[in-house]
């Protein structure tokens, strides 16, 4: 699947949605490709800092446990509750049901820096060798 | 297992592949009046001779056995029964190490997930792991558990009536600063500590508060009221307990605990001279992700049948290191099947039936020494098969004249606190009849 154009990626695999200032995080469908099976989503709770290039969760598979990084700078407003008891939707919706957590922005200005859509297909292309 | 000892040849070929000529040009850098020293020792034995040096030796030890002693405080006389060491030395069990290819072991996974579900059951709990090294680092793991679990709280706060070795391994792991640790001082009304003494702490940084059940001195103290305080505070309790007293007593899981750890020497496992011993570590399944060491866990395979897998491995040290939750990847193998074939052999009714008689034989053994004059026991309440007596001569002097007859006495409370120096913590098991504490009651009253 080609990565959705609305949304802008990190290298680490990472979406953002941008929504005013509030940018919402999940894990792309390359990611969870590669991960298999997720069995266990740790997520921060609302109040809590994150800040750029930084780990906010842990996604865990049956293939692997990972970090997942803050693509921004930011304040969690809000996490996706059903992650913790539904881990698996992450594989189902990568984009959709299975956003991680939203943040506000300190600085909208940085998610420029962040790769676009055709961008990170074609970097998730290379990585995939 | 075979050993294969190098031969000339090996010994030729990795000298030739490393570029030397002479084995004495790896050992060059150490200075040469230091590399083959003359060394003072005595005449070489013959292995009769050693035998007999040895065994002269031990026999200088009174080693406890059942009967001879009355001293617990953290390692308990106990029958052993011949299943246990007997199923022990099986060649297909007979490691003290975790399987570390685990897949192919289904018989030691099989045996440590029976061993996980009878310490769960034993202590109250959802979950408990593959076993630990002993008591005191279960209840620091325990410990840390609490913080890990709680993120943003940094502070434990231990109960002054915990066993001391505890409490000094606990300050060990929490040396480096980054857990505040706050030490309760030793209860000395009744040798117990009371709800209201935690009070204080209960601030919104407490991640969790440490207490003991029975605690060192023998006394049970109120484990529901500390645990509801504590979780009106948002922390979390974490019990150290023994298992005998839970034949008789609510599990500390029953009462609030969140997370209970446990010295298991009490199944199965011969004192030693402490050790080696084991480690239960149980908690609630939230904990899960937090709890340290091995856990086996039970599934289907391919063709449907049962089978067992070491799961939640990710937890480990070995898969995400610089994120490991502990640095302890390993389980007490050999001592955890003890006890589980002991926990097997006795069933719960043979458990509750040994509990019971160290309930009665430690009661009748106090009830005796309270009658010797110018003894007095020294806690309030209710106990189980230890408590603290005071002795009209300093607890040493009654251990010294205990020994002469053979007799392994209390632990002497001066150690702990000098001015605890007449007071003795007793215990008795089901290994101490009534003929044997009349014999120490007529020695003492002498």
């Amino acid at each position: 699947m080609s990565a959705p154009s609305d949304l802008r990626f990190t290298k680490t695999h990472e979406w953002v949605r941008l929504d005013g200032d509030v940018a919402t995080i999940g894990i792309t469908d390359h990611a969870q490709k590669e991960l298999g099976d997720i069995t266990y989503v740790e997520l921060p709770e609302a109040g809590d800092a994150v800040a750029q290039n930084q780990p906010f969760g842990i996604v865990e598979s049956v293939k692997a446990a990972s970090d997942i990084y803050a693509p921004l700078d930011g304040e969690v407003v809000e996490r996706n509750e059903s992650l913790l008891t539904a881990p698996d939707l992450v594989n189902a919706s990568p984009y959709d049901d299975a956003w991680f957590i939203k943040i506000r922005l300190k600085d909208t200005a940085q998610v420029e820096a962040l790769m676009a859509s055709d961008a990170y297909d074609e970097f998730a292309d290379d990585s995939a060798h | 297992m075979t050993f294969n000892p190098h031969t000339h040849q090996d010994r030729a070929e990795m000298m030739q592949t490393i570029g030397i000529t002479e084995f004495d040009q790896l050992v060059g850098a150490i200075p040469e009046s230091v590399r083959y020293p003359n060394l003072d020792l005595p005449r070489l034995l013959t292995e009769m001779e050693a035998a007999a040096r040895l065994s002269d030796l031990a026999e200088r030890n009174l080693a406890p056995k059942p009967g001879n002693t009355y001293l617990g405080a953290g390692s308990y006389q106990h029958f052993i029964p011949a299943t246990v060491n007997q199923i022990l030395s099986r060649g297909e069990f007979y490691t003290a190490y975790t399987p570390y290819q685990p897949e192919v072991s289904q018989g030691t996974l099989q045996v440590i997930y029976e061993f996980q579900s009878m310490v769960a059951a034993l202590l109250g709990t959802e979950i408990a792991n593959a076993s630990m090294y002993d008591g005191a680092t279960a209840l620091a793991e325990g410990a840390l558990m609490a913080v890990s679990a709680s993120k943003k709280r940094n502070r434990l706060v231990v109960a002054g009536s915990v066993h001391p070795g505890y409490r000094e391994v606990l300050r060990t792991y929490l040396s480096s600063g980054q857990i505040e640790l706050i030490e309760l001082p030793v209860p000395t009304t009744g040798f117990a500590n009371r709800p209201e003494d935690f009070a204080p702490y209960l601030t919104d940084d407490l991640a969790g508060i440490v207490i003991q059940y029975p605690n060192f001195f023998g006394a049970i103290e109120d484990v529901r009221a500390v645990a509801d305080a504590v979780h009106a505070a948002g922390a979390n309790l974490i019990v150290a307990t023994y298992p005998m007293p839970l034949g008789l007593l609510k599990p500390p899981g029953e009462l609030g605990a969140d997370i209970v750890a446990a010295e298991g020497q009490a199944l199965g496992v011969a004192q030693s001279y402490g050790g080696p011993y084991v480690g239960l570590l149980a908690s609630r399944k939230s904990f899960v992700r937090q709890m340290p060491g091995r856990l086996a866990g039970q599934t289907t395979d391919s063709e449907g049948k049962r089978g067992f897998v070491l799961t939640l491995q990710t937890r480990e040290q070995h898969i995400r290191r610089e994120k490991a939750t502990s640095n302890i990847c390993t389980n007490q193998g050999l001592m955890a099947t003890a006890a589980t074939v002991y926990m097997a052999s006795l069933g719960p009714e043979g458990f509750r039936e040994a509990a019971r008689r160290c309930y009665h034989n430690a009661h009748y053994l106090a009830q005796q020494l309270a009658s010797l004059p110018g003894w007095e026991l020294g806690l309030d309440d209710a106990f189980f098969h230890e408590f603290v007596v005071k002795a009209p001569e300093p607890a040493k002097d009654v251990n010294a004249k205990l020994l002469t007859a053979g007799i392994i006495g209390g632990f002497d409370l001066g150690v702990v606190d000098p001015t605890l120096d007449h007071h003795l913590l007793m215990c008795a098991t089901e290994t101490n009849d009534r003929a044997g504490i009349d014999r120490l009651i007529s020695i003492l009253a002498a």
